[in-house]
């Protein structure tokens, strides 16, 4: 919902291999207008409906410490009113043209989308030209509007163990890059923020120089040019500040630590710092695309390695998973592995079975089969993509907002067929040693210390 | 094995609407299943799904959990083909196969790429019909229900959900968990989830849906290829009516930050003559999103949650109204009172007429984003087909939308939502 905040590791861990990349055909057309903003468009006829989008290049990547979250807690006050428009009354405008709405918050990118029937395009043209220039924030909005956003905190990561174990987790392998900080902000950061806070973060990154606009669906290109000229190419532009680069210092020695959290079962997570794809879809190409297909022998398909040996075959694992994102705007990525032990199995035992999982590759390759497979994979989810006009949008948002061309996805299945056994074998050595190691275990605790709760619920 | 067609449309009856651009298909086979066929060769992808009067309600107390399990293992392993041989098989194919399971049925989907059609469907076939119910993965099985089971019963979201549903239903099936409990689920063996699937996969309560690249006599071939596997038996066991039943405030301490309120009773079932006007209705309370009422007065104007909805779920027989909600604490009490007012205001006065009218410009003006792609338009022509929709239901629907005015809305609310009948769950209160 408005204030979804997406952890964009895992995003694309959900997109991984499949759909991520899958369009290689080249209807895609895109205009720069006078200000700077960039619009993006790509006509799918097959259902009269449009999807648009508008992408800022600005999420928690961007923010100081101190004032963490406030990426997205400006995403929920651009719902909050313009000089225009009262609080909401655009979701009421959206709604009445029979539209559905949202926005997300990542890492790399804020976003902001509608879904409509093909007609109602202008409408969401005119609310995002708008709220772009002239968004209002007050000071009583925000009072309402930052507790939503700790209660989604609450909701979304202080009562979920295993989300408890991811902020940990990123906060350990990223010492130094922003990375390392929630998206949706430490709670503490949320209590002191003000509303000037979120006024100085739109004022420095809600530029349209600083914008993507990407329109997908039953529309034609010419039109949605003009249309966006007009909504669009007035609102000045100003510069937005220069990013610096920041990079995370090398890790000399393993990182470990516990996270105590009501549960019944253990948990762990652990991973490697690893390479993400050069911005010109080449540098770092061979390595990027050995851990890409490396991610899917051990968990992208229902025959991946992991699953197969830990869960099915020995039950050593309930569950089990690995994930890795080539693609990046921080220019920092990780690989990550994480497991829930079955009973009598301990969380240092899985830690062992899933390095394990590692050194059999290391020691014995992939075999062509499982190099198939994920191509095979990779071929299918390509086509399927292509049903979602959704997926695509985000698709393109995704990639342009990170600094990537989306053009780079017509070499992506070319690149996974290169990948070889040697290739696989050699990024594991060079990225995947014990001094590069974080590891997050959950350590279970009673949800009453003094267990006397036990057993039935009471009623009164 | 497979049971090749021999039987031709002779026997078939069609009949067709269109819908947008959606024209469906629709006969029944010899032996009683329901087929649904959507055409469309725009994109090189066939989708399929199954579904079977096989949910949780056809579970029992002593031993819930047997549908749940039975549907979970329906994909591992089948006509002697092992789990790893079966995954193995569809991967190469780049074939997808789902399985999903709620109260009322239980489910398979396939989406294969057109060029692999042959293959995937005689193996989803050979899934639907043969399945192993191994011995071995079953105890595997019921190791990883029980210890997950034992997980969710910690989180209040689950004991809340429970307790809800429990107090709505008592010992109606409905009132089960899904999943069922570790104590139910140890003492299941193979020989339950063989009758089970003996007795309830039927043919006669089995409903197809074929969407994409795919012609219509290839779609009467899988029909019948799929529902000749499968014996008819029109003595089905049926569902128990759900009794009314008091309403009852459940409080379960809690130390998560939040609290979990859930708040509703018992009050429709599809096909209801109502539905259309509560749907139309709760819209404006609390399914609207960020234009709700519950929204509003809850969220907008005071900041107590992120997320407030509510929602009518006709199941085949009374499903829950329900309204949930999560707040700090010690917001919870005022919580409750603002939906318990916001609710009683509107089956007290119904909606005003501005509010009728963006709910309606919504639902219509919104229909075709429900229909935008195969897989939308294969999750939603299964729901039909599962729950028996009249054929003109997408052709009639905007327009039955637009009939509906404040006064039934307000009355269907009177006559169908008693808050003396709701129950209330808090888990985490102070």
């Amino acid at each position: 919902m408005k204030g979804m905040t997406l952890n964009l590791l895992k995003l694309t861990f959900i997109l991984c291999l499949v759909p991520f990349f899958a369009q290689a055909d080249n209807e895609i057309q895109e205009i720069t207008l006078d200000n700077g903003m960039r619009v993006i468009v790509k006509e799918d006829h097959r259902s009269p409906v449009v999807v648009s989008m508008v992408w800022y290049r600005a999420g928690s990547l961007d923010e100081v410490n101190g004032k963490t979250g406030v990426a997205h807690v400006l995403e929920h006050m651009m719902f909050k009113g313009t000089k225009k428009t009262k609080p909401g009354e655009y979701s009421e405008i959206i709604a009445a043209a029979g539209g559905r709405e949202n926005a997300f918050t990542g890492a790399d990118y804020t976003a902001y989308f509608q879904r409509l029937e093909k007609s109602k395009l202008p409408v969401s043209m005119n609310m995002e030209s708008d709220r772009m220039q002239n968004l209002v924030i007050t000071e009583a909005e925000f009072k309402k509007e930052i507790k939503v956003v700790m209660e989604e905190r609450r909701w979304r990561t202080d009562d979920k163990p295993k989300a408890q174990v991811n902020e940990l987790f990123n906060s350990l392998i990223f010492r130094v890059h922003p990375y390392g900080r929630p998206i949706v902000g430490w709670m503490n950061d949320l209590e002191n923020m003000t509303y000037d806070d979120a006024i100085e973060w739109y004022q420095m990154w809600y530029s349209p120089s600083n914008a993507i606009m990407v329109v997908a669906g039953d529309v034609d290109t010419k039109k949605v040019f003009s249309e966006a000229i007009k909504y669009f190419a007035k609102i000045p532009a100003y510069q937005v500040a220069k990013r610096k680069p920041q990079v995370e210092p090398e890790q000399n020695g393993p990182r470990r630590a516990v996270l105590k959290a009501p549960s019944k079962l253990p948990y762990i997570q652990m991973g490697y710092p690893a390479p993400t794809l050069g911005k010109d879809g080449i540098k770092n190409n061979r390595e990027a695309f050995a851990l890409e297909v490396l991610v899917g022998i051990l968990s992208g398909t229902s025959s991946a390695r992991l699953n197969q040996n830990l869960v099915r075959k020995t039950s050593r694992a309930l569950s089990v998973g690995a994930s890795y994102s080539m693609l990046s705007r921080g220019g920092q990525s990780t690989f990550e592995m994480y497991a829930t032990p079955s009973k009598g199995i301990s969380v240092v035992d899985l830690e062992r079975d899933l390095k394990i999982e590692l050194k059999k590759i290391v020691d014995n390759g992939v075999t062509d089969t499982e190099l198939n497979r994920v191509i095979t994979s990779v071929i299918a989810g390509e086509v399927y993509q292509k049903d979602s006009v959704f997926g695509a949008a985000m698709q393109i948002g995704q990639l342009e907002t990170m600094g990537y061309s989306h053009k780079i996805v017509d070499d992506y299945i070319g690149n996974i067929k290169n990948v070889t056994s040697t290739d696989i074998q050699e990024v594991i050595k060079k990225y995947f040693h014990e001094d590069a190691l974080t590891i997050v275990t959950l350590d279970p605790q009673p949800l009453d210390k003094n267990k006397k709760l036990k057993g039935k619920p009471h009623a009164h | 094995m497979l049971i090749k067609t021999i039987l031709i449309s002779a026997l078939i009856l069609f009949s067709n609407i269109s819908v947008a651009k959606i024209n469906i298909e629709h006969w029944k086979t010899n032996n009683g299943a329901s087929i649904y066929f959507i055409e469309n060769h725009d994109l090189p992808i066939v989708d399929i799904n199954v579904d079977f009067r096989a949910g949780s309600v056809k579970d029992t107390k002593q031993k819930s959990g047997i549908a749940s399990l039975t549907n979970h293992l329906m994909v591992m392993g089948s006509g002697g083909i092992d789990e790893e041989d079966l995954a193995n098989q569809f991967t190469d194919l780049g074939a997808q196969l789902n399985s999903s399971f709620n109260q009322d049925k239980s489910g398979f989907s396939l989406r294969t790429l057109s060029d692999k059609k042959n293959e995937a469907i005689d193996l989803l076939a050979l899934v639907l019909h043969k399945p192993n119910f191994d011995k071995n993965i079953l105890e595997r099985e019921k190791k990883r229900y029980i210890s997950s089971i034992s997980q969710s019963d910690m989180m209040p979201a689950t004991i809340a959900s429970k307790a809800f549903m429990s107090a709505l239903y008592g010992d109606h099936p409905y009132g089960l968990s899904g999943s069922g409990e570790a104590n139910t689920i140890e003492k299941i063996i193979k020989k339950d989830l063989d009758n089970f699937y003996k007795n309830n996969y039927l043919s006669n309560e089995l409903s197809i849906v074929i969407v994409g690249d795919i012609s219509q006599k290839e779609a009467e071939d899988i029909g019948q290829k799929i529902s000749l596997g499968f014996t008819e038996n029109k003595i089905v066991s049926s569902i128990p009516l759900v009794r009314e039943k008091k309403g009852e405030e459940i409080r379960i301490s809690h130390p998560a930050k939040q609290a979990h309120l859930y708040y509703g009773a018992p009050i429709i079932k599809r096909g209801d003559p109502d539905f259309l006007s509560l749907y139309l209705g709760n819209y404006i309370l609390g399914g609207g999103g960020f234009v709700s009422r519950l929204t509003q007065v809850i969220r907008e104007d005071r900041g107590l949650a992120y997320s407030v909805y509510s929602y009518f779920m006709p199941y085949i027989e009374a499903g829950p109204f329900q309204i949930g909600v999560q707040t700090k604490k010690n917001q919870v009490n005022q919580a409750k009172d603002l939906i318990e007012k916001t609710v009683s205001d509107f089956i007290k006065n119904g909606p005003t007429s501005s509010e009728l009218k963006r709910a309606k410009d919504f639902m219509i003006g919104g229909f075709p984003l429900k229909l935008d792609s195969n897989k939308s338009i294969l999750e939603y022509v299964s729901m039909m087909a599962f729950y028996k929709y009249p054929l003109d239901y997408l052709d009639t629907f905007t327009k039955k939308i637009d009939k509906i005015t404040a006064e039934e809305i307000k009355s269907a609310f009177q006559r169908r939502v008693d808050m003396n009948k709701f129950s209330t769950v808090i888990v985490g209160s102070e």
